[in-house]
């Protein structure tokens, strides 16, 4: 670039704009056609990663239908967030329900996804990202330890209210040597998870069926009111 | 075009004698905050070699059109579609992977060392030379990493490539190994000072073998000096 002679055009101010406003376009059509063709694909991925993770807080033995497919959302007043449910089904009856909840632990959130069943007690609780200290915090990871393990079969009822914290605290759950800002939000985040739960539980477990396939249009009064 | 010995300059500027990270100095903020497993250090050094051919290819094809003035906000215009279209497929075909790096990819935009080459080589080289400079640069950030990691995994929790299988398929998975069993960690290897202490002491080492070399090659002049006299 040195050294050589820049024709005189190019130390116009009109060259310099048109030359990043060509490439400006240049880049912009190149984003466009990388996002068209791989949007698919990455929702596709995105759908599996959820599935396997699905997988790990409730067994697929126990429904039948794709929870992926059938959704509720809920609004949590107190984060200003709104909850995704994923419903299981078996038979038709609405037996368990997953859904992520967060948690701010020593270095950042902590997302969870946890699954109840019908009686409201924890069917499994999952990491499915952090920021924890690794060798200290890390241990809520199912691959790192068994502690997670600890929230199965509990609910909102039993331990009551005292026991849903570490002993540290009064309650049933262990902490970690050298780490209990950790575990103690896991365990606010789960009892969080299972009160937000418990006020929308009739609303979860009577959900009604997804129409497939779509009911034959009868034109009633009270139409309008059946897909609400 | 440029010879046969001039490219083998270039494989030895990226490798050794002027490494992105032990000898510029460059790109220490991925360096240290990923390495804390080998097989993290290799995913991110995989994800920048791949930038950093494409960008320093496509710089040097416009370098004849872009003029001083407006070089940079081009080149980074340039680096950061680049980056977001690798970033996109990444996602979209080696989802184990991204799940790996995704964090880290788009932090390559600011990579300096991406911007680096293409101010100090792809502006003034043909494409093929800045393909094989990204390269080379690139395996150079690569293995540093991928050192630099293998360190701190093998001090701090006893093992070596531990998930390799997840970046590189299940193929690799004989690369993770448990070097020390029942090993209860040391945890400040795998925290941000762990990262500076192994860099310090790499640096130090590639200090130590250069000046070995001098020395070497001066007293073989010597000798050929007093054989003549």
């Amino acid at each position: 670039m040195k050294g050589e002679k820049i024709p005189s055009y190019r130390q116009r101010l009109g060259y310099h704009s048109g030359l990043l406003g060509g490439i400006g376009m240049l880049a912009s059509m190149a984003l466009v056609i990388t996002d068209v063709e791989t949007r698919d694909y990455i929702a596709e991925a995105k759908a599996a990663e959820q599935r396997v993770f699905l997988n790990q807080v409730m067994p697929s033995s126990l429904y039948d239908n794709d929870p992926l497919k059938e959704t509720l959302t809920l609004a949590d007043p107190e984060t200003k967030k709104d909850v995704l449910f994923y419903v299981a089904r078996k038979d038709k009856q609405v037996v368990a329900t997953a859904y992520k909840v967060f948690g701010y632990g020593y270095s950042g959130e902590i997302a969870l996804i946890m699954s109840i069943d019908r009686d409201g007690k924890v069917l499994g609780v999952q990491v499915l990202s952090h920021k924890e200290t690794p060798g200290l915090g890390d241990k809520i990871e199912v691959s790192k330890g068994n502690w997670i393990l600890n929230f199965n079969g509990k609910s909102s009822q039993t331990p009551d209210n005292t026991g849903w914290r570490v002993k540290k605290d009064g309650g049933i759950f262990d902490q970690f040597t050298g780490a209990t800002i950790t575990p103690r939000a896991i365990v606010k985040a789960v009892k969080q998870g299972l009160d937000f739960f418990n006020v929308h539980k009739t609303e979860i477990m009577d959900k009604s069926l997804p129409a497939d396939p779509p009911p034959p249009p009868v034109k009633t009064s009270e139409s309008d009111n059946s897909h609400t | 075009m440029m010879s046969l010995h001039e490219y083998k300059v270039l494989a030895r500027d990226g490798l050794w004698d002027n490494n992105p990270v032990l000898a510029q100095r460059l790109a220490l903020c991925p360096a240290l905050a990923i390495t804390t497993t080998a097989t993290n250090g290799l995913g991110m050094g995989i994800a920048t070699t791949m930038v950093l051919i494409i960008t320093n290819a496509v710089i040097s094809v416009f370098r004849n059109v872009v003029t001083p003035e407006v070089r940079i906000p081009v080149f980074i215009l340039l680096i950061a579609t680049i980056v977001t279209v690798v970033d996109l497929m990444i996602n979209a075909f080696l989802h184990s992977l991204y799940t790996v790096l995704g964090l880290f990819i788009p932090l390559i935009v600011t990579n300096c060392v991406i911007l680096g080459r293409a101010e100090a080589f792809a502006s003034r080289n043909e494409v093929l030379p800045s393909a094989v400079d990204g390269l080379m640069m690139g395996v150079g950030f690569t293995a540093a990493l991928t050192v630099i990691g293998a360190i701190r995994e093998i001090i701090g929790s006893g093992t070596l490539f531990a998930n390799a299988s997840s970046l590189l398929g299940s193929a690799f998975s004989f690369l993770e190994l448990v070097l020390i069993p029942d090993y209860k960690g040391y945890l400040i290897m795998m925290l941000p000072p762990g990262g500076f202490i192994v860099m310090g002491f790499l640096m130090a080492a590639k200090q130590v073998l250069e000046q070995r070399a001098a020395k070497k090659a001066q007293e073989i002049q010597q000798t050929a000096l007093m054989q003549q006299t």
